[in-house]
């Protein structure tokens, strides 16, 4: 089986700005595929052009050996989209939302009812399955969008920020959803994410986003030992100089300034550590805390980008408030 | 095959939403009665047309108001929609923009149909003398009158983005539509003469043919060759051919939706 998904220079462009820069990945069949990147890197735009709801300005793309403009209705016949932002029917009932969507894909009607209760089961709504969506919590709604997808037996799942403005219990629920569904369904999964702890839990690999091109493209424990070594987190009274200083003292510019702490990544930080006290005190700053700990994504994506993906979080409060505002209608 | 599934449940998403709007079902009672109680008593007080009285020629024009206001309602389903994500799910399926525009559409107007119904319902409860064998004939005129008018708000809809323009709009279309139809007093007759620059605008409004044609129906020979604007077959005529130009229009509205 070739890739599952393949992109040649793929490009959207809007008025001057690039949203999707000649992206080029493969997508190997079977594997959880993590696009991350802060919002507005190009994420929701790349998977559009490869759901054929966007058309690209350049450059082509195959889904599941279908092209995504000339090929475009087989494509969607054989994906799965979970979109970012709610798309149920909340005056329908969960099951008739199932239905319905076998029905718009062409789910032969003898297979709908086993299918149906079958994902209901796996989702584990089989008990609220005749109950309006209106009643549904967030979570039960993203729960029976992402086993909506799947009813039709897609061979490539698209999952759009799956878990936004949900509570951290139910987040844990959809990721292990997630793997259980393409564990049962052995399907491609391709998700896009700005968690870092999500992308890390989920993803076989992961390529990082930004500016509409990818950054890096590798496994997650591949990327966190591309780091080598320690991340040391200090707090002080005069962080500009004390960056200074460790630069001048390391000969390169390993810091980076996130939330008002210094982070340095070093190969041995436990003997780095005492020297960084040192050089604070000989040059009167005064260190608040330090702490050591192994590099994570964020500080891969720190690493490879130069900025913190907390930085913009416009994009997370506009779901919260989407989904506080559905709740209040 | 599966364009014809798809239009079937697109078709019964719309009927059930409208089944379970309760209020929106309680009140498809109220404006009729409130037409045909309270204005045709206070109007029909200086009307004379020899064998008609001014309820029983404003009733089909009722039916066809109605048609009218909740056929054009109908387009908010699109904003709903949209406002909701659910739209997008839509979009995204392997189904044409012609067949989900016809699933809506043909859905909405059934929802329309089955108020333009209530009409008669609380016109044979008023007492006005209608020959329930007429309601039979009226019943696929209602429905083609409405697929025209339906499609209408639903293009509508799908061009503008927001609720309150769509309610704007919607008011401007409606009230000029439902006056120029003649719905409420006759077009031509003897004895009656209008401005000539109304009766004009009224030849271009295609609800005055749906008008015309549900009083030939319904008032049989009451509604002789001196009141009708066309002979029945040609107000379907006309009617059929406002529908497909409509539904033509529709769908292209449809195809630019992202």
């Amino acid at each position: 089986m070739p890739h599952a998904i393949e992109t040649h220079q793929l490009t959207k462009t809007y008025n001057s700005l690039k949203a999707v820069d000649t992206l080029n990945i493969a997508v190997e069949s079977g594997e959880i595929f993590g696009l991350l990147g802060p919002n507005g890197a190009g994420k929701t735009t790349a998977i559009s052009m490869l759901c054929t709801i966007l058309k690209p300005t350049s450059g082509t793309a195959t889904v599941n050996g279908f092209d995504i403009v000339r090929e475009a209705n087989k494509v969607r016949k054989s994906i799965g989209i979970v979109f970012q932002e709610p798309s149920v029917d909340d005056r329908l009932t969960g099951r008739e939302n199932l239905y319905m969507h076998a029905n718009l894909y062409g789910v032969p009607a003898s297979e709908q009812k086993e299918r149906i209760n079958r994902i209901l089961k796996l989702v584990e709504l089989e008990d609220r399955a005749d109950d309006l969506l209106r009643t549904y919590s967030g979570g039960m709604r993203r729960r029976l969008e992402l086993g909506r997808g799947l009813i039709h037996y897609p061979k490539v799942l698209f999952l759009d920020e799956p878990t936004v403005g949900l509570d951290p219990q139910t987040r844990d629920h959809i990721w292990k959803y997630i793997k259980e569904l393409k564990e049962a369904h052995d399907i491609t999964v391709v998700l896009t994410t700005h968690y870092m702890d999500e992308a890390d839990r989920l993803s076989d690999r992961i390529a990082i986003m930004d500016h509409g091109k990818i950054v890096v493209l590798d496994s997650p424990s591949k990327l966190k030992e591309t780091l080598e070594g320690d991340v040391i987190t200090v707090r002080a009274n005069n962080i500009q100089t004390l960056s200074e200083l460790v630069n001048k003292w390391l000969g390169l510019s390993q810091t980076h300034v996130v939330d008002d702490a210094l982070e340095i990544t070093v190969r041995n930080g436990k003997a780095v550590m005492p020297r960084i006290m040192e050089l604070a005190t000989q040059n009167n700053v005064y260190v608040e805390s330090l702490l050591l700990r192994q590099p994570n994504l964020e500080d891969v994506f720190l690493h490879y980008t130069g900025k913190s993906i907390r930085e913009d979080t416009g994009k997370e409060l506009h779901g919260m408030a989407a989904i506080q505002r559905r709740a209040i209608k | 095959m599966s364009e014809l599934r798809g239009l079937y449940t697109l078709w019964l998403r719309e009927i059930k939403r409208f089944m379970r709007d309760r209020t929106r079902l309680v009140s498809m009672f109220i404006q009729p009665l409130l037409w045909l109680v309270i204005f045709g008593a206070g109007f029909g007080l200086h009307f004379a047309l020899p064998n008609l009285s001014y309820q029983q020629v404003i009733f089909p024009g009722i039916v066809g108001q109605t048609l009218l206001f909740t056929s054009m309602f109908m387009g908010i389903s699109v904003l709903w929609d949209k406002e909701f994500g659910f739209m997008k799910e839509i979009l995204v399926s392997p189904v044409s923009r012609l067949t989900i525009f016809l699933g809506k559409m043909i859905g909405d107007s059934t929802s329309s149909f089955l108020q333009g119904i209530m009409v008669f319902v609380i016109g044979i409860a008023l007492q006005i003398p209608i020959d329930p064998v007429t309601v039979l004939y009226a019943l696929p005129i209602m429905l083609l009158i409405t697929f025209g008018l339906v499609s209408i708000g639903l293009t509508i809809a799908s061009l503008i983005g927001t609720l309150e323009s769509f309610g704007a709009i919607q008011t401007f279309i409606n009230l000029p539509l439902f006056f120029l139809s003649g719905a409420l007093f006759p077009l031509k007759g003897p004895g009656i003469s209008l401005p000539s620059w109304l009766t004009t605008v009224a030849t271009w409004n295609p609800l005055t043919y749906g008008v015309d044609a549900l009083r030939s129906v319904v008032l049989g020979n009451a509604w002789g060759t001196s009141l009708q604007i066309q002979p029945l077959w040609i107000d379907i005529g006309i009617i059929t051919l406002f529908d497909a130009i409509m539904i033509a229009i529709g769908t292209w509205a449809f195809t630019r939706m992202k």
